[in-house]
Parts: structure tokens; C-alpha cells; sequence
């Protein structure tokens, strides 16, 4: 895949979105890798969490917004904790999740849920799946 | 003073063995907690955008209830609950300005908000005003024989700030049940996410997750791992179906809420211990024992 690198890119709308929704200076991070090393679901992500940060900061909307990572990311907040630069990684993958979901770019499709997954599963588990994978 | 308790959903239904074994508990230990009158979902997860604010209505409005209770403090047993309503509390605490905006969504609540409310798990008021020592000498039935791996999950411990314990290695659940007379087992997986909320469209990936936790607490030498939150004990209790199913060396364990252990030590009787509920049925374990 060829991924073209622009300063347009780098000074765009999108990488100033991330950052005003997530509350994060994405140019803090210089990639020492902490947050994929001890993210738990890495073996389910596409891009790294490191990667993701990386990405954001080049502005490479399109990368982004189509990888799984960003749904795979499940908030347990270790990246966050473990930052030496104190950046909050899942605020990042959320606000990543909130430019889709503000574009009505639901996760899931409620009504294609079986019935036996939504009976088989509590409210806790329903309320907050539907809270972070739909807008 | 009186000290509010806030459910949450899921102690009202799957997780009623939770809530009985806890409120059981806290009579044998003499702490008086009151329901709250009226509450409603707290958002179970904390909303992580910049400009969301609307989603922290609802933990407000509960926030608000506690104040109309004519109390200062809420405790919760949910950890998810415990998480967010207290990162809005501090939230708006932090930022007066966004307070000011959700006030004018408030059209029916009598008393105003002012982040005065503080927000506490049980844990804490186990650990920090009641004391571990004095629950110890209110222990009627001596857990000896039980090897129990504490899992902490997520929202108990992290962020930094809202956790109430070290980020790496937390210990009140494992102090908590030395101090029962159980045997604390440590385990390397004890603060690594279940998987949460994908449990509705991948449960396979909790299968991943649990067979890690488990087996690793199995190979620690843990009988039974207790638990805190009510979606981390659907997804390593009940997630153990579709966990046996994948990895054909996956050896089943059960999973028991740490009030229901607390119930035990301190003497209720088994119709607050609500066994039903479980997937992996923790009574021949517990028999074998000799504590039920």
C-alpha cells in the first residue's frame, strides 16, 4: 500500500479534529512503542496503538477511519496509564470512533442483533456496546 | 451520616446475587446504607469526547438524587458505575464552565449541583473507614481452605486519580480476603481487560480473554477468582461456554462476586449468595470446602 505524506495532510482539518475531540497533542508522542506493548488487544488490531497515535499525526484520515483497531479498543485506559509522555491514547481511538459516529457511521446494526445475543447478554453489556458503537 | 447507595442496572437483574450478598454483609458488619429513591443508568461508560457533555446528564441527575437524599456520599458496587459517575463528578468539579452548561439542561431538578457529592465503591469503605482488621474479627466462618485470585479488571484502578488502588499492582481485594481468612492468590492477569462490551458481537474474543485470565489463575493455584463488576463476571463466568468450546485444554472455574465470599465468611444464609445466577455453579466447590 503507498501512503503519501503531505503537509496539507499534516495541517488539515482532520488532525485539528482529533485533537480538539480527543484533548490531546498528538506531536507529544515520539513512538516508544509502551502503549502497543502492554495494549491487551493488539492481536486483534490491524494498527498498533502506537501506529494509530503516528497515523493522527500525519493526518491519514482514510488509514484510519477503515481499521479495525479503532473498534477493537475496549477503553480499559492501560495505554493511558502507562504514556511517559501522559497522552490518553483511548481518548484518541474515541475521538477517531466520534468522526464516523457523528457521520451516523454506526458499528453495529442493533436490529440485525439475534435474539439470543441480546437475551443471552446483561444490561450493563447492551447499554454500554450500544453507547460506544452507535451514535 | 447516612450513606447513599447507588445499583445500577445490572444489580436489579443478573447480578442481584451482588447486591443481596452485599447488603447481607453490611448488616453483619453494622454499616447503614439507603437505596436511593430514585436513579436512573449512570451512562455505564464515561463519555471520552472533549465536547460531550449531554452524556453526562444522567450521572448528574443521580449525583442530584444522593444531594436530595439529604446525603454527602454515594457508594456503588459496580465498578463501571463507580467509574463513571465519579469521573464526572471530578469532571465537572475540574471544569465550572461545562457545570454551568448542564445546569440549563435541569429543568426539573430541585437542587442544584455543585460536585459536592462523593462518589465511593464499597471497597473503600471497607479499606479506609471500617478497616480490614475489624472485618476480620467479624468473621464467623473461617475461609481457610479457599485459594481465591482477585481480579481487579479496569475501571477499579484506572484511570489514575479514579482508582482507588495501585494502577499495576492493586491489593485491597486480595487484603480484603486474607483479612476473610481465604488465601490471596496472586496472578499476573489480574488487572487485564475481559473485553468488556464486545462481549455482544465478539464473544470470541472474551473467549481469548478469558481462557488467559483463568488458566492463569488456575496455574497460581486459585480455587475460585472473585470479582467487582458485574460485566467482568458475565464475561469470565458466562463467556466460560463459548471459552470450552474454543480451547479443548480450558479447564472451568467458577466465579464469585468478593461480597458473595464476604457473605460466607460473616454467616448469611445461602438465599443471599444467589447461586442460581451463575453459569459455573460454585456450590460443589464450596460443599467440598465445607463453607456452604
Amino acid at each position: 500500500m503507498r501512503t503519501i505524506i503531505s503537509k496539507k495532510k499534516i495541517r488539515g482539518p482532520f488532525v485539528q479534529k482529533i485533537e480538539e475531540l480527543s484533548g490531546q497533542k498528538l506531536l507529544v508522542c515520539y513512538q516508544c512503542g509502551k502503549c502497543s506493548a502492554g495494549c491487551p488487544a493488539v492481536n486483534e488490531m490491524d494498527i498498533l496503538p502506537n501506529q494509530v497515535i503516528r497515523f493522527a499525526q500525519l493526518g491519514l484520515k482514510e488509514e484510519l477511519l477503515e481499521s479495525k483497531s479503532i473498534w477493537v479498543c475496549a477503553s480499559c485506559y492501560t495505554c493511558n496509564v502507562r504514556c511517559p509522555k501522559g497522552i490518553k491514547i483511548a481518548e484518541v481511538m474515541e475521538a477517531l470512533r466520534q468522526v464516523l459516529l457523528r457521520q451516523r457511521h454506526d458499528h453495529i446494526d442493533i436490529p440485525k442483533l439475534t435474539d439470543e445475543q441480546k437475551a443471552d447478554v446483561p444490561a450493563i453489556a447492551l447499554i454500554s456496546n450500544f453507547r460506544k458503537f452507535t451514535s | 451520616m447516612k450513606i447513599s447507595y447507588y445499583p445500577g442496572c445490572t444489580l436489579k437483574s443478573n447480578a442481584k446475587n451482588f447486591e443481596d450478598s452485599t447488603l447481607c454483609s453490611l448488616k453483619e458488619l453494622g454499616i447503614d446504607v439507603q437505596e436511593l429513591k430514585r436513579w436512573n443508568c449512570c451512562g455505564t461508560v464515561y463519555s471520552l469526547a472533549t465536547d460531550d457533555l449531554m452524556h453526562h446528564l444522567a450521572s448528574i441527575r443521580n449525583l442530584i438524587h444522593v444531594k436530595e437524599a439529604q446525603t454527602d456520599t454515594v457508594m456503588t458496587l459496580c465498578a463501571m458505575c463507580y467509574n463513571t459517575l465519579k469521573r464526572v463528578n471530578e469532571r465537572i468539579k475540574a471544569d465550572p464552565e461545562s457545570l454551568e452548561k448542564i445546569h440549563k439542561f435541569m429543568d426539573e431538578e430541585k437542587v442544584p449541583y455543585q460536585g459536592d457529592v462523593k462518589v465511593r465503591h464499597l471497597l473503600e469503605l471497607l479499606r479506609d473507614d471500617l478497616k480490614f482488621e475489624n472485618i476480620a474479627k467479624k468473621v464467623k466462618k473461617s475461609l481457610k481452605d479457599l485459594k481465591v485470585a482477585s481480579y481487579y479488571g479496569c475501571l477499579l484502578v484506572r484511570p489514575k486519580d479514579i482508582g482507588f488502588d495501585d494502577l499495576e499492582n492493586p491489593r485491597v481485594l486480595d487484603d480484603l480476603m486474607n483479612a476473610l481468612g481465604a488465601k490471596a492468590v496472586d496472578f499476573p492477569y489480574k488487572t487485564e481487560c475481559c473485553g468488556a462490551y464486545q462481549t455482544v458481537d465478539k464473544p470470541e474474543v472474551i473467549a481469548e480473554r478469558t481462557y488467559s485470565i483463568l488458566t492463569s489463575a488456575r496455574s497460581q493455584g486459585a480455587d475460585v477468582v472473585a470479582v467487582s463488576c458485574p460485566l467482568c463476571a458475565f464475561n469470565l463466568d458466562h463467556r466460560q461456554k463459548e471459552t470450552a468450546h474454543k480451547y479443548s485444554d480450558f479447564k472451568k472455574m467458577p466465579i464469585l462476586y468478593f461480597t458473595q465470599i464476604m457473605a460466607i465468611a460473616l454467616g448469611c444464609e445461602e438465599k443471599d449468595l444467589g447461586f442460581g445466577l451463575h453459569y459455573i455453579d460454585p456450590k460443589p466447590l464450596l460443599k467440598q470446602k465445607g463453607l456452604i
